[in-house]
Formats: structure tokens, C-alpha cells, sequence
């Protein structure tokens, strides 16, 4: 879990901020919220018809789209929330125990 | 030209922070510190100072106002007392944690219940373990003095912590007193200019305060958290060397009073220094080798030059004007003993809770305490460790 600011879970005392002031921004991703999940969906291509439905309801931006097309789930972010699953018109996606 | 004048305590404090001339002042009135406030919003109101000035519904609100000036970079103080200081409570340990040097004039008065309005040091004792750098104040001179001191401790970058300024409620605050005021130009460059490493209306260096810290760091943090207070140590001292360049008034950790050749002594911290310190001159004319210790700073607590102080002597009374309720004496006896441990292991120690909610400490008070000293020392037995001073029995 590096951070811009180069501190890590390994830094010493001596090196971390004082306070803990984070001096860079854009580094919520380092932190793995996806550790807390019990439940996970599992993306199938070949059924996905790329109506990208699923890309807005997702409330930790864990669906992975580039060049305007869905390409997996973020699961180091994901905490298993079942909505992509639920609103997939297309059943491509499961929703399964971790 | 230094300005002699007469003031109270509060009056002295808030002149002090006239000086200082800080960004943010929040604050929310609460005998006997309510006077600080109300000088200080009038030279806000006078112009005579540039201070944003933020009337709260409460102290919480007067301390969380405090740390989001000094995050956003601002320079910050405020005034409480007893029950606003407990209302601070939570906000005090995040002051402390996120590391901003606010510095608060802390007014010594009882916590209730019952409710009470009068001296005592419950509430600052009871912040003891907040984080806050705490010094203690005899005189109206040494609060306006230490007050001038704050920032230079508080905002040093080994140190980075808030600090609280405390004194006697009433007998300090509301007390007058002849007074050495420094010029103001001569506060302003003592003081110096505030210059935050980070901070947050630094809008070409944004940065988060006070985020989330889970397992993997808030441990690293505590431990960055302690260092500063160890640092502040060296840093007090060499604030008060350059006070006294300025002014020839000489500060340390702890004032040693008539203790050269000193077998019995006293320790005690703030206004009642005073008294005992008469009683003392009254015990050495008499040709009896009595001294007293008055601890300024309490927080860093000064552990080693404490117990070498009191080494070689035969027997000392920690006065505590707070109980504990620990079944084992006050707060400050806890911390001498202990301290006194490592360098005099052979004086006895005793305790003497005083003054509680206001009860008056007088001189034949405090000659019953030199004159249990006196016993102990004699025959080397101590009758009672932890007693209370001036209670109807």
C-alpha cells in the first residue's frame, strides 16, 4: 500500500506525517476497502452486452470501463454490494460467496 | 521602555494576547476565565487587534473552532475554565493528535459536582493526559509572561503541540497585582510570524487533516505524538533563556526555592507557592532548613531533574490541589513520587490534598505540613501518607 507521499505500512515512526496530514491528493485508492467483502460478483464477457448499466449504480466506482467499455470489477475497492448484479439485464453477472 | 502597571490576571492574559495579535480567537465565557474573552472582543471590537474573533454556543464548539482555524493555518487561542475545559474534553485529544499549537489560558477553578465555582486544579489535572503542553503560573507576571512564551514552544517545529497557560481562578485571575508589561514591538518579535509547514488554505499544497488512521499507522503516530512532548522539554527551556535576555526574568521547569541546604521541602504548583513560600522565610529565620519546589511545567513533566532536586533530603510533602480519587493521592504526588524514585529513594514522601473547591490555604496551613515534615524527618516514620489539608475531621 505505497502512497505518493511515500509513506507505507512499513514506514517508522520517524517518518510518518505528524498528525498524519496526508500531503497528496488522490491516494483513496490506496486504501483496499475490498477486504471487508463476504459477498462478490463475477463478471462473464461472453454474456456482457456492454449496456454499461452496471458503471453508474456502482457506489465505489469499482467497475472497470476504458475506452467506453466495461472490462471487469476493481476488487480491491469492491465491497460487494450485489447492485451490478441486480440491475445486469443480461444475467452477466453473478453474485457468489467470497 | 518596559511598562510597569497593575493589573489581574485575566487582565495581564488578555493583554498578552493583544500582543500577540493572533488570527483566531474562539471562545465561549465561563467563570472566572469569562474576563479574557470579554477584554479581548473589545480590542477586537477597538480595532486595536486584527483577530478574527468567533463567539460560539459552547466550548466543544469554542475548541473545534480553535482546530479548524489552526489547520486551515491560522494562529489561535482561547480562554476556559473547569466545566468549558470538560466540555473540550474530545476536542482536546484532537487538538493534541493532529498536532496544532493552540494555545488556551486555562483558569484554574473546581470541577463539579457539586457545582462550584471557586480554585482549585481539578479540570487542568484532569486534562493531564490529553496531550497538551501544560505550565503552570504563581502571579499575574508569570501567566502574562508565559502566556508571551506559548507560541515560541507551541508552534516550534520539534514540538508542534497545543499548549495551555494555567493559573489560580480568582486569586490569579481576579487578584491585581504590579506588573511588567513588555512594548508591543518587542512581544511581536518574540513572538515572530507563524509559519505552518502544512496547512490548509495552502491551496498550491492541498492536503487532508485528521484523516481516518487505522491499526497500520495510529500507533507510528502516538509514538511521533510522544517525541514532541520529550521535545518540548529542551524547547521551554530555551524559549524561557531568551525570555529572560528580553526581560531578566528567569524561567525553568521548576523554581527551587531556598532548597540549597534545604532537609524538608515542599512541592506545589501555582498560586499557593506563594504562601508557602512566606512560610518558609518564617521557618528559616528560625534557622530551620525548610525549601520549596514549585513546578511550572508540568506537562513535559520533568521526571529526571525533578528527582535530582529533591535527592538528599529527608522528607517532602507533595501538595495537590486535586484529588485523584485513586485511593492513592493526588495527581501530582503519583508523578513526584514516582519521579523520585530513581534519585531519592531514601527522602519519604506525603501527600497533601488542599484548598479543594476554594477552601482557603493559609500560612498556619501550611506550617502544620512544614511541622509534619519536621516529625518525619526526625524520626523517619511517616504517621500518614496521603492526607487532607484543612478538612473539618
Amino acid at each position: 500500500m505505497k502512497k505518493k507521499m511515500n509513506v507505507t505500512a512499513e514506514s517508522s515512526w520517524k517518518e510518518v506525517t505528524p498528525g498524519g496530514v496526508i500531503t497528496e491528493s488522490g491516494n483513496a485508492g490506496d486504501f483496499r476497502t475490498g477486504d471487508w467483502r463476504s459477498m462478490k460478483p463475477v463478471w462473464n464477457s461472453e454474456k456482457c452486452k456492454q449496456c454499461l448499466m452496471c458503471f453508474p449504480v456502482c457506489p465505489d466506482s469499482s467497475i472497470k470501463v476504458c475506452n467506453g467499455k466495461m472490462e471487469g470489477i476493481d476488487y480491491d475497492h469492491c465491497k460487494g454490494c450485489g447492485i451490478c448484479a441486480k440491475v445486469c439485464p443480461f444475467d452477466a453477472i453473478d453474485f457468489v460467496e467470497e | 521602555m518596559a511598562r510597569k502597571d497593575k493589573l489581574s490576571g485575566n487582565e495581564a492574559v488578555a493583554i498578552a494576547m493583544k500582543q500577540i495579535d493572533p488570527d483566531v480567537v474562539a471562545a465561549f465565557p465561563i467563570t472566572p476565565s469569562t474576563e479574557i474573552p470579554q477584554y479581548f472582543s473589545k480590542f477586537v471590537a477597538d480595532g486595536e487587534v486584527h483577530t478574527e474573533f468567533v463567539p460560539v454556543e459552547s466550548e466543544h464548539s469554542a475548541m473545534s473552532a480553535c482546530i479548524g482555524a489552526e489547520a486551515a493555518g491560522a494562529r489561535t487561542m482561547t480562554a476556559t475554565s473547569a466545566n468549558g475545559l470538560a466540555l473540550m474534553w474530545e476536542m482536546l485529544y484532537i487538538a493534541a493528535s493532529c498536532r496544532l499549537p493552540i494555545a488556551l489560558a486555562a483558569v484554574n477553578r473546581a470541577l463539579s459536582g457539586p457545582i462550584n465555582i471557586h480554585n482549585d486544579h481539578s479540570d487542568t489535572m484532569g486534562a493531564r493526559d490529553s496531550g497538551w503542553i501544560q505550565i503552570y503560573c504563581e502571579t499575574n507576571q508569570e501567566a502574562y509572561d508565559t502566556m508571551i512564551q506559548a507560541f515560541p514552544i507551541a508552534e516550534h517545529k520539534d514540538v508542534r503541540l497545543p499548549i495551555m497557560v494555567c493559573f489560580d481562578g480568582f486569586i490569579t485571575s481576579h487578584s491585581v497585582e504590579n506588573i511588567e508589561l513588555l512594548e508591543d514591538e518587542k512581544v511581536k518579535e518574540f513572538v515572530g510570524e507563524y509559519r505552518p509547514e502544512h496547512y490548509l488554505l495552502d491551496k498550491d499544497n492541498p492536503v487532508s487533516v485528521g484523516p481516518l488512521d487505522l491499526p497500520p499507522y495510529y500507533f507510528e503516530h502516538k509514538r511521533q505524538q510522544a517525541q514532541a512532548m520529550v521535545n518540548a522539554k529542551q524547547v521551554i527551556l530555551e524559549t524561557a533563556k531568551k525570555f529572560e535576555e528580553l526581560t531578566g526574568r528567569k524561567y525553568g521547569l521548576f523554581e527551587e526555592y531556598r532548597m540549597e541546604d534545604a532537609e524538608v521541602a515542599v512541592v506545589i504548583i501555582n498560586s499557593t507557592a506563594g504562601t508557602a513560600k512566606a512560610v518558609v522565610d518564617e521557618l528559616r529565620e528560625k534557622g530551620v532548613k525548610a525549601g520549596l519546589v514549585k513546578i511550572r511545567v508540568f506537562r513535559p513533566f520533568p521526571f529526571e531533574e525533578l528527582g535530582k532536586a529533591l535527592a538528599g533530603l529527608k522528607a517532602v510533602a507533595v501538595m495537590d490541589k486535586a484529588d485523584s480519587f485513586s485511593a492513592a493521592g493526588g495527581p501530582l504526588f503519583a508523578e513526584v513520587r514516582s519521579a523520585m524514585f530513581d534519585h531519592a529513594r531514601d527522602t519519604k514522601a506525603v501527600n497533601y490534598i488542599y484548598g479543594l473547591g476554594g477552601r482557603d490555604v493559609r500560612t498556619d496551613d501550611i506550617m502544620k505540613v512544614y511541622e509534619d515534615l519536621l516529625e518525619i524527618a526526625e524520626t523517619g516514620k511517616v504517621k500518614s501518607t496521603v492526607n487532607y489539608l484543612g478538612v473539618r475531621e
